[in-house]
């Protein structure tokens, strides 16, 4: 086989050319679809849905990529499948008509055959090659071949045949989508893989916890690079689809716009702008601390920007929780009915996490929407954490490379310590985070509300009352007082009473500052009168010397009078100054 | 060879039809050859005057193998009388092509 291939690789490009199967999510994972012009070999267990997946590559391939195929079923009748995928939409007969298909049962009846001889499948061939002519098919799918080997019982002219036919198909350069069942130890019963050597996709279909599980894997896929992973797929009323694995790298786009919240204070507490556009955020809280009432503003919100918005619900049904939030003045209703919001609610444990996933991929797809809410978030973690952690990576990947906006709200249990920690599995792939809690205190349950984190921005670090009105949200500014956040009756309460502190306290300063007033003013008065006192002490010392001096002078005078008048000789002297002197006294 | 003569007349032309047998063949590959020409001696041999034969050639009438079912070359296919029948390969072993025709019992045989 390898010889063979290789005398026709020179004329073909070096690199792998892929044919796009056009089933969801597969052409992602395998970087472009099943190799172009080969066989690719679809195994795995009775119902693991490899008819599916090889009916699907058929229709795909003729609806979207204008490539005819020939659909060449060994075990049901044309009719019979034609029936089976009429469930997922493919018109097998209509397509036929328009010659987009041919349909070719091969019917292998080993009671009716008797062997005498040698002999080949030439008549297999022949039916091939007559149906390819007869549409241009590009696409061939054999499902299963391998039931050749219950009508015939040569193998070696059969493992011959089955050599040559993936040869032959080869040469022809048709795609080809070959089912096989599983074998014990082999991927295939008949071990088909042995001749086909250039894609061999496995799928499994398991069931844990009673939840069923599909899971995609590939096994070998020359010349091109693949995920070797498990990969969850979904088979439902759309047809196959598979999760697309996350991106290795983180280099999606980002965005520098806001997105409002929808509740104003909300947007404060994050600068005022609200969220990054294509970030996600987490919301988690208590039962009732109001996550969906948050989750339900941001939804109106945008919607009535004009855009898209994808709403999961898995505790309320879309008519219950469009009742509710009317309760708080949100009309969500009239965003469904205007084709904005697509609200979405399911049972949590209807199936899988892969499930979930995929179901929310597919409505992303349909819906193409600027935001995507899931409520509760939680409801996804089931089961195994680590596998639990990569599938809520690989949805939170798949939205921000569409730029898509994830707000998720997330149940909390307890109202311990641990409410931040359980949560901390997918916190750091969580852009803002919120949580939202309540306080009870004083016989009454009050919501708060803080902001844990927000990348990228300079949020709030405040915890904030959270009131529901039929008005919607509001956040309260923040009360701390007595060294703690008090809400609700509490906060009033300490807010009248320390009103009335401060009351008291301007009073007391008032009467201290008049006391002080009359302090002074009697100290002054003190001072004033000392100094009066002073100064008539003063006053009344210097009359004093002045007396004396005076009578001292007098005394001299009235000593000279004397004896002048004793010796009369200086009569008229003395007598000038008798005159002065007599003034003098009376002055 | 007289008894199964005997055997054939009594199954091959029992309510006096002919036996329908269309041999499909893919072009003149030397295993179609040989198998008409086993036919053939078979048929002169057991079936004289009994029997109608079509060769079918897939590379003139690809259209004809599915009604037929045909999927290995050469496929001897006894239509009538019915249950159909097929025998493939070259009819090489004489013995199995007559109990493939329902032309001698499987005990007869060895």
């Amino acid at each position: 086989m390898h010889k063979n291939r290789n005398g026709h690789a020179p004329a073909r490009a070096e690199r792998l050319e892929k044919a796009r199967t056009g089933i969801a999510g597969f052409d992602e994972v395998t970087n472009g679809g099943v190799p172009k012009g080969r066989p690719t070999i679809v195994c795995g267990g009775p119902g693991c849905g490899k008819t599916m997946f090889a009916v699907e590559f058929l229709v795909r391939g003729a609806t979207q990529y204008n490539e005819p195929g020939v659909l060449m079923t060994f075990e049901e009748t044309s009719e019979e499948m034609t029936k089976n995928v009429a469930s997922l939409g493919f018109d097998l007969k209509g397509l036929a008509a328009r010659k987009k298909l041919v349909l070719e049962y091969v019917r292998i009846e080993p009671a009716e055959i008797h062997e005498t001889g040698e002999y080949d499948l030439e008549g297999l061939f022949i039916r091939l090659q007559h149906a390819v002519d007869k549409i241009g098919a590009k696409r061939v799918v054999l499902d299963t071949v391998e039931a050749i080997f219950s009508g015939f019982g040569n193998t070696g002219v059969l493992r011959a045949e089955i050599r040559r036919l993936f040869r032959w198909l080869k040469d022809r350069g048709l795609t080809t989508v070959v089912t096989a069942e599983k074998g014990d130890g082999n991927l295939t019963r008949f071990g088909l893989e042995e001749y086909v050597s250039d894609c061999v996709i496995f799928l499994d279909h398991r069931v844990t916890d009673q939840l069923s599980t599909r899971r995609m894997r590939v096994v070998k896929y020359r010349g091109a690079s693949h995920i070797a992973d498990e990969i969850p797929f979904l088979i439902d009323e759309r047809g196959f689809s598979v999760l697309p694995s996350s991106s290795m790298t983180l280099d999606h786009a980002v965005s520098n716009e806001r997105v409002s919240s929808g509740v104003k204070d909300l947007d404060d507490m994050l600068e005022g702008k609200g969220f990054y556009r294509g970030s996600s955020v987490l919301v988690s809280g208590t039962a009732g601390s109001g996550k969906s009432t948050l989750a339900a503003h941001f939804a109106q919100q945008t919607c009535r920007g004009g855009e898209r918005c994808l709403y999961v619900a898995f505790e309320e049904s879309a008519a219950q929780a469009m009742r509710n939030m009317r309760s708080v003045g949100l009309d969500l209703q009239r965003q469904a009915r205007r084709g904005l919001l697509r609200f979405e609610a399911w049972r949590p444990t209807q199936s899988g996490l892969e499930m979930h996933l995929l179901q929310i991929h597919k409505l992303v797809e349909q819906h193409n929407p600027a935001a995507v809410i899931i409520d509760p978030l939680t409801s996804l973690m089931v089961g195994n954490i680590n596998q639990t952690h990569s599938m809520l990576m690989r949805l939170i990947d798949f939205l921000k490379t569409r730029g898509i906006t994830g707000f998720f709200t997330a149940l909390t249990s307890g109202r311990n310590k641990e409410i931040e920690e359980t949560d901390v599995g997918i916190s750091s792939l969580i852009d803002t985070w919120i949580f939202a809690r309540d306080v009870e205190s004083n016989g009454e349950r009050n919501r708060c509300i803080h902001v844990l984190k927000s990348r990228g921005m300079a949020n709030s670090n405040q915890v904030r009352e959270f009131l529901m009105s039929k008005d919607g949200i509001r956040l309260l500014p923040v009360y701390v007082g007595g060294g703690a956040v008090l809400t609700g009756s509490a906060r009033l309460s300490q807010e009248a009473r320390e009103r009335a502190e401060g009351v008291l306290r301007q009073q007391t300063k008032e009467e201290q500052r008049r006391s002080l007033e009359g302090k002074r003013n009697a100290l002054e008065a003190q001072i004033e009168a000392m100094r009066s006192e002073f100064a008539q002490e003063e006053a009344r010392i210097s009359v004093a010397a002045k007396q004396d001096d005076q009578r001292e002078r007098d005394l001299s005078q009235d000593m000279l009078e004397m004896g002048s008048l004793r010796g009369g000789a200086r009569q008229g002297k003395p007598g000038g100054r008798n005159g002065r002197v007599s003034d003098e006294h009376g002055s | 060879m007289t008894t199964k003569k005997a055997k054939a007349n009594a199954n091959g032309k029992a309510n006096g039809r002919l036996m329908e047998l269309r041999l499909y063949v893919a072009g003149q590959t030397p295993k179609s050859l040989a198998a008409l020409a086993n036919l053939k001696k078979i048929c002169s041999e057991h079936l004289e005057g009994q029997y109608k034969l079509y060769v079918i050639d897939l590379m003139k009438t690809p259209q004809l193998a599915q009604n037929d079912q045909i999927l290995a070359i050469p496929t001897l296919v006894r239509k009538l009388p019915q249950p159909i029948r097929k025998i493939i390969g070259d009819l090489s072993d004489q013995n199995k092509v007559l109990v493939g025709l329902n032309l001698l019992e499987t005990e007869g045989v060895e």
